[in-house]
């Protein structure tokens, strides 16, 4: 088990849990991303943050601290 | 016969293609609908096909229909006919994108829950080909139950069969079907708040904190939250918590209803996306990238504007002579040369400016890399509290304020953007630019050391960079103190720009400054101009302006003109403002300035561009062109400076202390918010008096604080130096 921010570019994992607030994991829902989905960390920002996820067909970018609320299993 | 009269809402997500797709069917039958009390503003179109006549309503591009704020609340509030302006759409038109049809379709399914007939276009065939997805039409209309358009808005393809399947109406589908336990609530919360839609309800239930949870308690119950938190454990509790009930149950009904109709290739393959985003979000080249595309924004709203700008403003010189030259002397003529002509022509003279950002900007949105710029910024902007959308408004605002105000709409939280408009006008402007060439040529340049007139220069850029920021951060730990928003945003896939969409957007942020801004910056002009003006009398009762005209005509003799300069200087002295500021001469004296710098900087809030002229005035040498301060071979100006530096070194204080009232001046005006049309734009964008008012207040205490502690400083250090 890991979060979100901890996995490098390149890594991928399955979501098994969101803990952040309702409007976090209902925006993040509605871009895709929910318990069971498979994603991928594709880059981070030059600072480190955000991060760049890709999600099937969407890429999105969220913070380090919102992504360190996505709990996943690396594959 | 069908209803001749068909109102069709257009909804999906952003960067669906549904601006392509307006514009595909309503082509010119195009307006902006403003909505009282948000910032919200909708296109209409209209065509007509056989015989029915459409009204095309395009909603703000959004994910889902679970409103956050007010502005969310006008798209949910019209589709279910709450608004009083607009009547409820007969049909609803939703656009999904080809090559992300999962995602798409959960707005779709909250759409069908409104009752209402829909027609589903799909979008970016040719990239879901491209990629290997194949969408069969016909099996996924009978999955969703509504007609199902497969469309390639900006080459016509399909445009004919979507126009006919809107004719026919649409269907009315069934939505997704929620678990017992949810419908069971439902039910519970509608017979309690019967006047409240079902839709609404849901809703309710749904968004944890949302804007209908917050509106319904301050409107209907009180108990509303205690209630709904009882309901919401007892959903959690038979395994249906709302954080994740809608997602599963949305999703899963998706998944069987694309099952047979849309397959995509195993693997999925590498896109031309992908491969761009290797370098434009790579830490090294990517923010090399980013690097030049702003420079060239910047450069090109400097550059490729002046010949434009100069245009106008000769445009301007050259209306006002033909005036003077077949109208009497008179306040008519001085109100239409001095107030209306010169209103006029410093509304349009932004113009240029405006449009060529908004050129840039809608090439950059409709092309994707809006949203990396966004990316590759964020961490720096959230150091002062913004997010990265914040930056290019910022940045823009270093050539003006006023587009850089109206391109602040790319930022969605209210607050957030709010900040940023505040902030953008201490930039330094290409306006202040004069003032600051003026002062340094003055007094910082001849007997000082070569590099000394450039590094102030950038010194006063360096004031807007460091000061900007700090009340941002203020600001955002004060007044617009909140949850920080969330970051999270989609990176679109890169596409090549369309024509129209970018006409579309360049000529509404045009139309919507001079119409809407223009008004606000006539009046303040015109009000400087009277009471520069009045009282037009000397004590004897002879009009100042007989006496200037009769000095300035061709066979008046040698040394009238500079006569004529000198009264120029009375008139202005014995003015309204005029008296006004010798009036204030005891609260400019802490700053070390006299009456005139005075009566030139409260001349100069409506348009700092003004401060050089004024101060030709003032000081008898005949109104000075700004753009010709640092030309030596321009008469005025180095008349100017010669009879500034001149009294300046006759007068105890200024002659002592000339560089630091001099830098106090300038520091006043980095600070100072002497921008009529700044104010009129952040007055329209943000739909009320109150920050306006409050820029203006809390820009011309920090100019008046920033002069003050600059003057003070440069006295205690050149007494220090021994003078």
């Amino acid at each position: 088990m890991a979060t979100l921010n901890e996995l490098r570019p390149g890594e991928s994992a399955r979501v098994v849990s969101l803990s952040g607030t309702p409007s976090l994991i209902q925006r993040l829902a509605e871009l895709g991303m929910f318990e069971g989905e498979t994603l991928t960390v594709v880059a981070l920002a030059p600072l480190g943050d955000p991060i760049e996820v890709h999600l099937g067909n969407t890429r999105l970018t969220l913070r380090q601290q919102e992504a360190a609320t996505v709990t996943v299993e690396p594959l | 016969m069908p209803s001749a009269h068909l109102r069709v809402a257009l909804v999906g997500n952003p960067n669906a293609g549904k601006s392509t797709l307006f514009n595909a069917l309503s082509g010119l039958r195009q307006h902006v609908g403003n909505y009282p009390g948000v910032t919200v503003e909708m296109k209409k179109g209209r065509f007509t096909y056989h015989g029915i006549d459409f009204t095309l309503i395009d909603l703000p591009g959004t994910y889902s229909l679970a409103p956050r704020s007010p502005d969310e609340m006008v798209a949910v509030d019209l589709l279910l006919g709450r608004r009083a302006e607009e009547a409820a759409p007969d049909l609803i038109l939703a656009v999904i994108d080809a090559s992300n049809v999962d995602r798409h379709l959960y707005l779709t399914t909250q759409l069908m829950e409104l009752g209402l007939p829909m027609v589903v276009a799909v979008t970016m065939t040719d990239t879901a080909a491209a990629q290997g997805i194949a969408l069969d039409a016909a099996k996924l209309a009978a999955a969703l139950g509504v007609p199902v358009v497969p469309v390639l808005a900006s080459r016509g393809v399909g445009m004919d069969a979507l126009r006919a399947a809107l004719c026919h109406g649409g269907l009315v589908p069934v939505p997704p079907k929620f678990p017992d336990a949810v419908t069971g609530e439902l039910d519970a919360l509608v017979a309690a708040y019967p006047l409240v839609p079902r839709f609404l309800v849901q809703r309710l239930l749904f968004d944890v904190g949302g804007h209908i949870e917050t509106w319904l308690t301050q409107t209907l119950a009180a108990t509303l939250p205690a209630e709904l938190t009882a309901a919401r454990q007892r959903l959690a509790a038979a395994g249906c918590a709302v954080s994740g009930v809608e997602a599963r149950t949305r999703y899963g009904w998706i998944r069987l209803a694309t099952a047979g109709a849309v397959t995509k290739p195993a693997t999925r393959l590498t896109t031309r996306t992908d491969r761009i985003d290797r370098v434009l979000t790579h830490k090294v080249w990517g923010t090399l990238a980013f690097l030049v595309v702003m420079f060239l924004v910047f450069q090109s709203i400097f550059v490729w504007a002046k010949p434009f700008m100069d245009a106008i403003d000769s445009g301007r010189g050259w209306v006002g002579d033909l005036l003077g030259s077949h109208m009497a002397a008179g306040p008519l003529r001085s109100l239409l040369i001095d107030g209306v002509i010169k209103g006029v022509g410093s509304v349009l003279v932004f113009l240029p400016q405006i449009l060529i950002l908004f050129a840039f900007i809608a090439v950059l949105e409709d092309c994707g890399y809006m949203a990396r710029a966004a990316f590759l910024m964020d961490k720096v902007m959230s150091r002062c509290g913004l997010n990265g959308k914040s930056f290019i408004p910022l940045l823009s605002s270093v050539a003006c304020a006023v587009p850089a105000i109206l391109s602040t709409r790319v930022i969605e939280n209210r607050r957030d953007r709010l900040a940023t408009i505040v902030v953008a006008p201490l930039m330094s402007c290409s306006a202040r630019l004069p003032v600051y060439a003026l002062f340094i040529g003055s007094f910082l340049r001849d007997g000082y050391a070569w590099w000394l007139p450039g590094v102030t220069l950038f010194g006063m850029y360096l004031i807007g960079f460091l000061v900007a920021p700090l009340v941002a951060l203020l600001l955002k730990r004060t007044l617009l103190r909140g949850e920080t928003p969330l970051f999270v945003m989609e990176l679109p896939a890169y596409k090549v720009p369309t024509l129209k969409t970018v006409l579309f957007r360049v000529y509404d942020a045009g139309s919507a400054f001079v119409k809407r801004a223009g008004t606000i910056i006539l009046a303040s002009m015109a009000l400087i101009w009277a009471s520069l003006y009045f009282p037009h009398h000397d004590a004897a009762g002879v009009s100042y302006p007989d006496r200037i005209e009769t000095l300035e005509a061709d066979d008046a003799p040698e040394g009238a003109k500079a006569e004529a300069a000198q009264l120029q200087g009375e008139w202005k002295r014995n003015s309204y403002l005029g008296r006004v500021g010798r009036g204030l001469e005891p609260a400019f004296a802490p700053l070390g300035w006299d009456w005139k710098i005075g009566v030139a900087a409260l001349a100069s809030f409506p348009a700092r561009e003004v401060m050089v002229g004024t101060f030709g005035i003032l000081y008898g040498v005949g109104e000075v062109d700004a753009k010709e301060v640092d030309n030596p071979d321009d008469e005025k100006a180095a008349g100017l400076k010669a009879t500034l530096r001149k009294e300046w070194a006759d007068d105890p204080i200024r002659g002592k202390y000339g560089v630091s009232v001099a830098l106090s001046v300038m520091v006043f005006f980095a600070l100072c918010c002497q921008c009529g049309s700044t104010l009129a734009v952040i007055r329209r964008e943000t739909r009320s008096w109150s920050w306006p008012v409050f820029t203006f207040t809390y820009m011309t205490l920090l100019a008046y604080l920033g002069g003050f502690v600059t003057f003070q400083l440069g006295r205690v250090l050149t007494d220090a130096l021994g003078g």
